[in-house]
């Protein structure tokens, strides 16, 4: 099963590396990606926005919704993290504890006063 | 020159690769990746994109170890694969 | 998380590397403009930063840096860069145009400062957010 996922992968990479010799050279000025927007950007790239480096108007002046798009998708990862990991049960006085309140109380131990089967018997 | 540096960065990183996949210890498997990401930020740099380069050296061989580590403290530590 | 690893030399030198890296994130984050490096690039120093002191200090990080911190500075992050962006919006341009009306700046050197704001509003969102992530993986989960 191995072997046949090794001979599987051999015959991908050389299907892909046959393909590379159709991509333009490095740095040829009359390949299609080239040929399109990018050459106002680097002609007018200082003019717009007064940034010497070409990238950085790029992406927060030119592509700046891209850039957005990409920053949320950060933020709702580290949201979603967090409402996954960290999900709290409501508790019985209907109070709200802090973001890791349960963890806390987790690595405190049982708390006492909350546990169902606590007190004196 | 710069040429020979290009094919034997890249010989480099598929050894890397494959040698993160092959790895037994886990803890080791996320070492050669942290290698693979440092090399990887190295080609980029060297292709003529310090921009990209930059964010692969901070993110790829700095954050994503220490995630990737964070992890294995909770799983085992040997791959059964 | 697990007790952490008690030495000298680690304590020692990741005090004082944190405001070194912290340093060098803010040179990374404002230099956007002339050298490679921008908010994505700054804000994961910034994360990683403080992700030493979580490592070296444990438990006495959390007074420095709380952990509710984290997810709040990421969304603040979020709030000002879509803000930046409505606010091009509502003096008639398009979205992050920077076309905002401040008077004495010509369209060149308002761009400039729009490109400087939103760098570092995505530093400020990716240091944050990062470091939620870390601190909800490091914390275990909720059974």
């Amino acid at each position: 099963m191995k072997l046949f996922a090794m001979i599987l992968i051999g015959i991908l990479a050389s299907f892909v590396i046959w393909g590379t010799h159709d991509l333009p050279e490095r740095g040829d000025p009359q390949s299609p990606a080239n040929l399109g927007v990018s050459t106002y950007y680097i002609e007018n790239a200082y003019i717009d926005s007064e940034t010497p480096n070409m990238v950085t108007a790029v992406l927060a002046d030119y592509r700046g919704f891209d850039t957005f798009g990409e920053a949320v998708v950060v933020v709702a990862a580290a949201l979603s993290s967090l409402l996954i990991l960290l999900r709290r049960r409501r508790r019985e006085d209907g109070s709200e504890g802090g973001l890791f309140s349960e963890v806390d109380a987790q690595k405190a131990g049982p708390d006492p006063s909350t546990s169902p089967s606590g007190g004196a018997p | 020159m710069i040429g020979q540096l290009d094919f034997w960065l890249m010989l480099i990183l598929v050894m890397f690769a494959i040698l993160a996949l092959e790895v037994r210890d886990l803890l080791a498997a996320v070492g050669v990746l942290t290698g693979f990401s440092f090399l990887m930020a190295l080609l980029f740099a060297e292709l003529g994109a310090p921009d990209v380069a930059l964010t692969e050296a901070a993110l790829g061989a700095g954050l994503t170890g220490v995630f990737l580590l964070l992890a294995l403290v909770f799983v085992d530590r040997k791959s059964e694969d | 998380m697990t007790s952490r690893f008690e030495s000298i030399f680690l304590f020692v030198v990741a005090r004082a590397m944190v405001p070194l890296i912290q340093v060098f994130a803010f040179y990374v984050i404002t230099h956007g403009h002339y050298s490679p490096g921008g908010g994505f690039q700054g804000g994961v120093m910034l994360a990683a930063s403080i992700i030493l002191l979580r490592i070296s200090l444990g438990e006495e990080s959390y007074d420095r840096f709380p952990r509710e911190a984290g997810i709040v500075i990421g969304g603040f992050g979020a709030l000002a860069f879509a803000l930046l962006g409505f606010a091009s919006m509502a003096f008639g341009g398009n979205f992050l145009e920077y076309a905002l009306a401040v008077p004495g700046m010509g369209a060149e050197e308002l761009r400039y400062w729009g490109i400087f704001f939103a760098e570092v509003f995505i530093g400020f969102l990716v240091w944050g957010a990062l470091v939620a992530i870390y601190d909800a993986l490091e914390s275990g989960g909720v059974e």
